[in-house]
């Protein structure tokens, strides 16, 4: 059982923080997206993790409250990261055109 | 237990391996398409470690609607990408600077664990008599912890307004023809059921208000991607009514508690059953309307007010 949480506890600490690493690595901005949500998930994992108490006996809930908050406070954030990058491509377009207009 | 120990060795595996895909794969659309199937692992995963609630909301949320968001934030051409020649020494150096941080992480949760002694399980099934609610996670989240929740319901509406005040909303994908339509006739009524019964079984078994709103919102995103029914008319003032509704039945509950001179959100024993389902519906509806503005990516409104016109001050 002790196992199993340092398994996962593992797990979860190298997923967020190869997450982190190609988050700041990545080029496009979609690609930030993805890799901030995966390291999120590997730092969820580790709570969740330590919130594990073995097979027979229920977990403790305040991680998994702390968790649930998490997951859904990230997809909030990814959606507006995605609005944000969508106005941005369109003025990076629109200036462009102009700039075409122009010359 | 020989066959838990194998089962945990692949489950985690799956996640590396997942993982990694979805952070190096070579297009873009193959590493949404990873993620989503790191999503579903990562549900089974807390299933395996005891965590029900948090495998339905990750069910829905992190690959339900996350997957579909960026799924249709793929650019539909894709943009030469001119990858920039990054400097080698700075690539070894900062996968190195990774590579510490995880062995430092690791050698810190081996020393943390194993965490038996002063168990803060033991303090919420302690109290939890007092709560109104026998699920432990719905317990924390609306009673012991009601602050909290509170709070993220208003960052929720924060990141919403943002949305909904960069662009107007994306346009519905063509119709999909009569087959997705008798999906979607079977399916819409099948996930409003759903989400009615996760909001009311909160109170005693994995559910709650942030799991019957993703599936409320998932509902919209059915309908968004058949093409061929429209989405409900909400004029302005029903929009604005939904999206505050959880967050100001939420705050009306807790300062009634403080007219009565307790302590902000402190239920009376008697009520707190009842205030806490009054508060997850308010918080359902509202989270629902929320996910869907935010998965629509903007305002689904013709007469949206625009203060001033946007072309104006473009530099």
């Amino acid at each position: 059982m002790e196992q199993a949480q340092l398994m996962f506890a593992a797990t979860g600490a190298l997923i967020f923080v190869f997450g982190l690493v190609a988050g700041l690595r990545d080029d496009s901005l979609l690609g930030r997206i993805i890799a901030i949500n995966i390291s999120g998930v590997g730092l969820f994992l580790l709570l969740v993790a330590l919130a594990y108490r073995g097979l027979c006996q229920a977990a403790d809930p305040i991680p998994h409250a702390l968790v649930l908050t998490g997951i859904v406070v990230a997809v909030a954030a990814s959606g507006l990261a995605i609005a944000i990058g969508r106005k941005l491509d369109e003025l990076r377009n629109s200036s462009h055109r102009r700039e075409g207009d122009s010359s | 237990m020989m066959l838990w120990w194998v089962v945990d060795l692949t489950l985690c595996a799956l996640m590396i391996a997942l993982a990694a895909g979805s952070l190096f794969a070579a297009t873009l659309r193959r590493r949404v398409i990873f993620f989503i199937a790191f999503g579903l692992l990562t549900a089974i995963v807390w299933a395996r470690l005891q965590a029900p609630d948090l495998a339905l909301a990750e069910a829905a949320i992190g690959a339900g609607l996350t997957g579909a968001l960026l799924l249709a934030a793929l650019p539909t051409a894709q943009p030469t990408e001119h990858k920039r020649d990054a400097d080698r020494l700075i690539e070894w150096v900062s996968l190195l600077l990774a590579a510490l941080l995880a062995v430092v992480l690791i050698a810190v949760l081996t020393t943390l664990l194993p965490v038996v002694d002063g168990d803060p399980s033991l303090a919420v099934t302690a109290r939890l008599s007092d709560a109104g609610v026998s699920h432990p996670v719905t317990a924390v989240l609306l009673n012991f912890r009601a602050w909290d929740t509170l709070l993220e319901l208003a960052v929720l509406l924060c990141a919403t307004i943002g949305v909904l005040n960069l662009a107007p909303a994306r346009k519905a994908p063509r119709h999909a023809g009569a087959l997705a339509d008798t999906l979607i006739r079977i399916l819409l009524p099948l996930l409003i059921l759903t989400a009615g019964y996760l909001l009311w079984n909160g109170a005693f078994a994995p559910g709650g208000a942030f799991q019957a709103g993703a599936v409320l919102a998932a509902a919209t995103v059915v309908l968004h991607l058949g093409g061929g029914v429209r989405l409900p008319p909400f004029s302005l003032a029903q929009l604005r009514g939904l999206l505050a509704l959880g967050l100001l039945l939420f705050l009306s509950v807790g300062l009634v508690q403080l007219a009565f001179g307790q302590a902000l959100l402190q239920y009376p024993l008697a009520w707190a059953g009842s205030l806490i389902l009054l508060i997850e519906t308010g918080a359902t509806l509202s989270i629902a309307t929320m996910l869907s503005l935010v998965y629509l990516g903007g305002h689904p409104l013709r007469d949206w007010p625009v203060a001033g016109d946007s072309r104006d001050r473009e530099i």
